[in-house]
């Protein structure tokens, strides 16, 4: 049988390797697995990638023309895309070049988007916490009122302000702002609820951790995994929401431009001057496409056990 | 001619970090009506190596060496034989009924399908044949339970209905994987002597795998202790209880509070972790907590060796004794 | 051991609303009886076993005791302060006194945070003025004592084994030098090689900082091990209560007894040679529970008295059974 002795010693082993202790290991976070697992995805690499280009190029892209997005070039109206002329994607009907016009477009309805998924992470993700971390009547009350909300016809009320304020960016910011959190919120309120029964979450009760840090410290970082891959997704239906309204003509106001005005003044010439429509067409797609997978990239790597 | 015998089985997973080794090179034979326990602690490859006798290995999963079963081999089988053998010579229960029980469907019809499937009979017949069975497990009021859902019953019934649904087929083996670790030890006791006599009873031969040394007491003749996906011993039960080799098996008997002793001085442990399978060391893989550890264990992995008392046992302390 | 008890709890009751499916709202809701009128004293220095399967309402138990969940009626005396009265910042303070050990180290442990910011958090809470450094210390120290390295206090739970999880649970709840440690099925979750170690430290830290600890756990064998003290519940109520030599050696109670023979034990030749009782039916819902005795539906000695009064405990407080039949 067993003698305590040599187990003793085999104890005061493991103690000495406790005594003899090296410099202090970093950890590895999950958010640092995550990223290691995100750079192995490449569909997903290489449409951030796209995407950063795309979004330099909006941003700083426009100095490369000679032109400013209303300035009219009273010599080459509805040019073809030509590199001799400086127009390198063309002119549209009124002779200004499409080439600026589609990278300032960009840069609003990249604004328009990437805003709109902010005010949905900060309203929907601290909305959602609170309903569903207080729980009882707080929360019926909270969800009843997003409910409400959800029930009002948004394309109604954006047509209201703009025909009572004119049209207005701001307006846009505010429309789609409104819409973008109640989704948010109720996906974070339903995470929350999960995590409030697990056992850390009452380990920081005994611990005497008031409500408000509970919430902002045990209960947002373990949300913000899947509030960050719906707010990558989020991004792009913004930007359609954006393009549609600008399409219905309800939206950023001539001769200042978003790729949904783009699109909605390329369609009207398609058949004399395809690439009215096909330049700015092509930067949404690919920009949608890349937020899409950069989401779908972002869900693996966050959780990798739902794959 | 042993009913199931198992030469140099090993299970690989291919992972993102690289291959793991959940089971290697296991040897062992069981003989009809016989019971073996496979003992280990999580991680050490027990539940894995009947998910490779079954055929029900993870997609990343791939099992090599011999598995003979009734004359047959079953390694590498077709999904089709696979099923027929699954479903009419060996039979699986798990530790959580409630998981291999369709939540949609009645007990009875779940019962008869397997009947009317595997044996062909008609609705009748499997009625009364399924109804018999709940008996046999002991479930009072079987005709009525037959119309009830899982949800309806409590854990203990849930694992009767698993193992009648398990031996409606009359199979020659059960190989049963932690069935009453989610079970409160009232209901284990009636469980584990359901299972004895039961086995009297068909004469099937049971693989009981657990990490209930106390389970494995009760009901095997034969005793597999497994650590790191490795046999560490192997032998009759009353060898492993009462005549440990291995500073595995010792450590282990010796490191769990019995309920039949007054001695209330520290446990005697098995210092440190249970190694990462995918970080093993060179040489025993038990050697970070083994107190009888030497040089030799540093660098040699130890091999399986039959000892005069037909046991087997992987382990450099004392092997030249044992030889 | 001193004469004076720190906690005395006397008829302590939690009750969980359930919705009923009715549509009127003024319909009467069912009440669940998790934990029916439980009394007991505690004394420091002392450990308290609770055993019982599940369902018995021994975690809920824990969890009223240490406020977790809203108690019904009763009261529980913390060193003679009544804590049923306390408001929210009345209870912060005795967390100071008495923390809690989980059930599962992995789900008890934030995955976002280091472990050297779980262990911190109590005393980030509570003293706010400590500096970086000092916090630091103590942390070190307190894993020293757990038996973790200090050095890997900037790791995350995921890369821990259970049984160091566990570890790191200890720690934490240990860290605001408490007087009492309810234990909710601490060894449940681990390996048998690591209960050993995890049931070793906590009675070595026991005696070391003179803690009182009830240990929750539905593995008698280890509850022996560990405990001065005993007390089995069945359905919410308490049936027995006495030292743990006296209550292991004669168990009175039925359902005690039937307990016991059902623990498997690893010696072929005993565990072969034993007669259980095996105990008729299924547990009792807690909702509806049987009348007078809620042991009598599965008793082997039950009588037609049995289901008219509600038997408490009685005999010596070194042994006492609520059971008339074999008090």
């Amino acid at each position: 049988m067993i003698t305590n002795k040599p187990n003793s010693e085999a104890v005061s082993r493991f103690a000495t390797q406790l005594q003899e202790a090296p410099a202090e290991v970093e950890g590895r976070s999950l958010w640092q697995d995550a990223r290691r697992r995100f750079m192995h995805n490449k569909a997903a690499m290489i449409s951030l990638i796209t995407l950063s280009v795309i979004i330099l190029l909006c941003l700083f892209g426009s100095q490369l023309g000679d032109f400013t997005y209303d300035d009219i070039d009273w010599n080459a109206m509805q040019i073809a895309p030509d590199t001799a002329s400086g127009h390198f994607f063309g002119t549209d009907s009124l002779g200004r070049d499409l080439f600026v016009r589609t990278l300032v477009g960009g840069q609003i309805s990249l604004m328009v988007g990437v805003l709109g998924a902010l005010v949905a992470i900060v309203i929907g993700t601290l909305y959602g916490a609170m309903a569903g971390f207080i729980g009882g009547r707080t929360d019926s009350f909270m969800m009843r009122t997003l409910e409400i909300l959800n029930s009002f016809p948004f394309m109604f009320f954006v047509i209201l302000l703009v025909t009572f304020f004119g049209r207005n960016i701001m307006l846009i910011f505010i429309a789609i702002g409104a819409v973008s959190w109640l989704d948010m919120a109720r996906i974070v309120r339903g995470q929350t609820l999960s995590l409030k029964s697990k056992e850390f979450i009452e380990a920081a009760h005994v611990c005497g951790v008031s409500t408000w840090a509970i919430i902002t410290r045990h209960i947002v970082p373990n949300v913000l995994g899947i509030v960050v891959v719906y707010a990558t997704l989020l991004v792009p239906s913004m930007i359609l929401f954006e393009s549609f309204l600008s399409y219905l003509g309800l939206g950023v106001q001539e001769p200042m431009t978003s790729w949904g005005a783009l699109l909605n003044e390329g369609s009207k010439t398609m058949e004399v001057a395809p690439w009215q429509l096909l330049f700015p067409a092509g930067f949404l797609v690919t920009t949608l496409f890349c937020f899409n997978f950069v989401g779908d990239g972002l869900r693996d790597a966050l959780d990798p056990k739902d794959r | 001619m042993s009913l199931l015998s198992i030469k140099n089985l090993e299970v690989h997973f291919s992972t993102p970090d690289g291959t793991v080794t959940a089971v290697n090179k296991l040897n062992f034979s069981l003989e009809a009506g016989q019971t073996l326990g496979i003992v280990g602690e999580s991680g050490s490859g027990k539940s894995q190596t009947a998910f490779a006798l079954m055929g029900l290995l993870a997609k990343n999963g791939k099992v090599s060496g011999e598995a003979t079963f009734d004359g047959k081999s079953i390694v590498g089988l077709s999904e089709k034989e696979l099923n027929r053998i699954r479903s009419e010579k060996i039979a699986m229960i798990f530790q959580d009924p409630m998981t291999s029980l369709n939540p949609y469907m009645r007990v009875g019809e779940q019962l008869m399908e397997v009947l009317m499937l595997h044996k062909g009979m008609t609705k009748a017949d499997a009625f009364e044949e399924s109804v018999r069975m709940l008996d046999a497990v002991k479930m009072p009021e079987a005709r009525k339970r037959m119309k009830m859902f899982p949800h309806e019953f409590s854990g203990g019934m849930r694992q009767r209905v698993m193992i009648a649904m398990a031996l409606l087929c009359r199979p020659q083996l059960l190989i049963a994987d932690e069935p009453t670790t989610a079970l409160d030890v009232t209901v284990q006791a009636q469980i584990m002597t359901l299972l004895s006599e039961l086995q009297r009873d068909f004469n099937t031969a049971i693989i009981m795998i657990t990490h209930d040394l106390g389970v494995v007491a009760g009901i095997c003749d034969k005793v597999l202790v497994m650590y790191a996906g490795r046999t560490m011993e192997y032998g009759s039960a009353r060898d492993i209880f009462y005549r440990p080799s291995h500073p595995y098996t010792q450590g282990l008997l010796s490191a769990i509070p019995r309920l039949d002793s007054d001695d209330m001085a520290a446990l005697p442990t098995i210092p440190g972790n249970p190694p990462n399978l995918l970080k093993l060391p060179q040489g025993c893989p038990f050697q970070d907590r083994c107190q009888h550890v030497s040089d030799i264990c540093r660098y040699s992995e130890p091999e399986l060796i039959t000892t005069s008392d037909q046991r087997q046992r992987a382990c450099h302390w004392l092997a030249e004794e044992q030889a | 051991m001193s004469t004076q008890p720190i906690l005395q709890v006397r008829d302590l009751k939690v009750h969980f609303d359930i919705k009923t499916s009715s549509l009127w709202p003024w319909a009467p809701s069912l009440a669940l009886k998790a934990v029916d009128g439980v009394s007991l004293d505690l004394y420091p220095g002392e450990t308290l076993g609770v055993v019982g399967e599940s369902g018995c309402g021994k975690s809920t138990f824990a969890r009223a005791l240490i406020g977790l969940v809203k108690s019904r009626a009763g009261s529980i005396k913390w060193q003679g302060q009544e804590l049923l009265e306390l408001d929210h910042h009345g209870w912060r303070e005795i967390r100071k006194d008495i923390q809690m050990i989980f059930q599962d180290p992995l789900a008890s442990l934030n995955p976002r945070m280091t472990i050297g910011d779980i262990i911190a958090e109590p005393l980030r809470t509570f003293y706010p003025r400590l500096n970086k450094q000092e916090v630091t210390d103590k942390v070190k120290t307190m894993m020293m004592k757990v038996g973790l390295l200090p050095n890997v206090i900037n790791r995350y739970p995921h890369e821990f084994s259970g049984g160091q999880c566990q570890r790191i649970g200890i720690a934490r709840a240990l860290i605001l030098e408490p007087k009492l440690v309810i234990c909710d099925e601490p060894v449940s979750a681990l390996d048998v090689s690591i209960q050993a170690q995890v049931v070793n430290l906590l009675k070595s830290l026991q005696k070391e900082m003179g803690l009182s600890l009830i240990f929750i756990a539905h593995d008698l064998s280890v509850v022996k091990h560990i405990s001065d003290r005993v007390m089995v519940m069945y359905l919410g109520n308490q049936v027995e209560l006495g030292q743990g030599k006296a209550l292991y050696a004669d168990p009175k109670h039925p359902y005690t007894k039937a307990l016991m023979s059902a623990v498997p034990i690893p010696d072929p030749d005993i565990e072969r040679n034993k007669t259980i009782q095996l105990l008729e039916g299924d547990l009792p819902s807690p909702i509806n529970p049987p009348s007078g005795c809620v042991f009598r539906t599965r008793c082997p000695i039950a009588v037609a008295s049995c289901a008219e009064q509600r038997p408490t405990l009685q005999g010596e407080p070194r042994h006492a059974v609520a059971c008339p039949r074999v008090a």
